[in-house]
């Protein structure tokens, strides 16, 4: 299947000026993505994978290099922090349907589609719950929600799970998976774990301790959907070892 | 095995455990001050009894007297902080979003707050008069600095995550502005507004004991020159109800619109 890349990046370098000539965040960074792709971007902490998901999502301009999407111009997108950044006065349903708001969508629509994007994340009964009071992993599923609710043309995601317990973890891979297959979304997230990145993406793209430089591109080719046992298989073995050898 | 017995715990219960316990302690303290001022022998003129006080209260209320004297007052504290907390919060959000601003305004923050409003206010009642407008100014200037500060303190608390958020799904400036900056800075502000309230009623009885023609500092001035004694406490009860009732009205609006706060 070849479709037109939707985000085309080209040479693309991330320099932040400090007193002693610039910290050299990002290196020469080409890539491209297509259409309801799922791409992964692993690197150790420090690598700029959250700045580079800030340029994608324009909140920073590179230094150098281009960034051009398809029709040139900027996609919507829904973005997944790495903490939930709900807003604490908010319930979770007001929470979820902010980006229509911003939209200017009319309340009642603003609600019915929250509450289909509450059933997608399996939140039903929490709709009036204040983010307080939710677990680590309800708060991460609202972050979902909110970034899928307007329908963007591409989904950014910034170690979403990062802050979650190995369990829970888990089974927001389904989830997150899931849901991917169900809205057909263009994804690229940002980890520093191998078996998420494994278990979620179409391809893997492997940064550089700082300045962030691709080192390795794989292709992820196990069959969908992936069940959690896929993880046992020989092949997402070699597949991990390869990514494993090429962040040392 | 042994076994323990069931605790039951009622919120409500324990709630009007502590209400009866209020009352309790304020009966006893006005039980205290009139068994204080008959048996004393304290003069009346130094020490009037609850009881006379009282008396003199409800002649003030029949006559109507009172009633001029505390619209005159709260009028004042109201107008001040209205003043006082639009100024406030005009200049604070501006100075949050403006170093430039705040390096250009700095020196005469500093020297607002380091001027006691208390002492310039004879001037400000030579100059502006026995009027009420000289007491609106006052309170004004008493209530501006603390909102000033807390509405600076709250802008610049709120998270650069939620401006990501915002920024992300092309938010506009006015939707950042009251989706996320004033949300999230009003707990803050609120508790500026609570200090500014109490601190307002200071400021319009300060400029009434200085010179004015009406009001509960006028009135306290009134009856201590008439040897009135039991009337200087009415008017000093009057403004203690006035504080406590400006403190709980914000306490209420704190409790209504930060619902979504951690219980403390
Ligand atoms: N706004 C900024 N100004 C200066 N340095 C920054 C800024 N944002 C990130 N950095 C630096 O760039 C490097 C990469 O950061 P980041 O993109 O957050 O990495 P990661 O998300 O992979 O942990 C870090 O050394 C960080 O300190
Ligand atoms: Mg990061």
């Amino acid at each position: 299947m070849t479709t037109e890349p939707i985000l085309t990046v080209k040479n693309l370098s991330v320099v932040f000026p400090d007193s002693n000539g610039g910290l050299h965040a990002l290196d020469d960074i080409s890539f491209e993505v297509c259409p309801r792709d799922f791409i992964c971007f692993l690197g150790p902490s420090g690598s700029g994978k959250t700045t580079l998901l800030r340029i994608l999502a324009s909140l920073l301009s590179p230094t150098t290099g281009e960034i051009k999407f398809i029709n040139h111009q900027h996609p919507q997108i829904g973005m997944v922090f790495q903490q939930s950044n709900l807003m604490p006065w908010r319930s979770v349903m007001d929470n979820i349907k902010l980006p229509l708001e911003l939209e200017g969508a009319d309340e009642v629509n603003a609600r019915i589609k929250a509450q289909e994007m509450i059933d997608l994340v399996g939140l039903n009964g929490f709709e009036d719950s204040w983010p307080r009071d939710l677990s680590g992993g309800m708060a991460q599923r609202v972050a979902i929600a909110r970034a899928l609710i307007h329908d963007p043309d591409l989904l950014l995601l910034d170690e979403p799970f990062g802050s979650l317990d190995a369990i829970t973890r888990e089974r927001m891979w389904m989830e997150l998976s899931r849901i991917w297959q169900a809205r057909q979304k263009t994804v690229i997230m940002v980890t520093h774990s191998i078996n998420e990145s494994l278990f979620l993406a179409d391809k893997v793209l492997v940064l550089t301790q700082r300045p962030g430089k691709i080192k390795l591109d794989l292709q992820v080719d196990l069959p969908r959907p992936r069940k959690d046992d896929i993880r046992y298989t020989p092949h997402f073995g070699k597949l991990a070892r390869k990514l494993r050898e090429a962040i040392e | 095995m042994d076994i323990n017995p069931i605790k039951i715990f009622h919120p409500s219960a324990a709630k009007r455990n502590r209400m009866w316990l209020r009352l309790l302690s304020l009966g006893l303290g006005l039980l205290c001050w009139q068994v204080t001022s008959v048996f004393s022998g304290v003069e009346v003129f130094i020490l009037p009894s609850p009881l006379a006080v009282w008396s003199r209260f409800m002649v003030a209320v029949q006559d109507g007297s009172l009633f001029r004297d505390i619209g005159v007052t709260l009028s004042e504290v109201v107008l001040g902080l209205i003043v006082g907390v639009t100024l406030a919060t005009i200049l604070g959000y501006s100075v949050a979003k403006s170093r430039a601003l705040e390096q250009v305004l700095s020196p005469y923050l500093v020297a607002s707050q380091a001027i006691p409003v208390v002492a310039i206010a004879p001037l400000l009642v030579l100059w502006f008069g026995y009027g009420m407008f000289s007491k609106v100014l006052i309170c004004a200037l008493i209530v501006f600095f603390p909102v000033l500060i807390n509405t600076i303190v709250g802008i610049r608390a709120v998270p650069r995550a939620f401006y990501d958020l915002m920024d992300s799904l092309r938010a506009t400036r006015k939707q950042i502005l009251t989706k996320v900056e004033i949300p999230a800075a009003l707990p803050i502000f609120l508790g500026g507004l609570r200090i500014g309230a109490t601190l307002s009623v200071i400021g319009a009885v300060v400029g009434e004991l200085i010179g004015s023609k009406y009001g509960l500092g006028n009135l306290i001035n009134r009856a201590r020159v008439g040897y009135d004694m039991p009337m200087v406490y009415v008017a000093v009860f009057m403004l203690i109800f006035l504080a406590l009732g400006l403190y709980g009205i914000v306490a209420r609006a704190e409790k209504k619109l930060l619902r979504w706060q951690e219980e403390k």
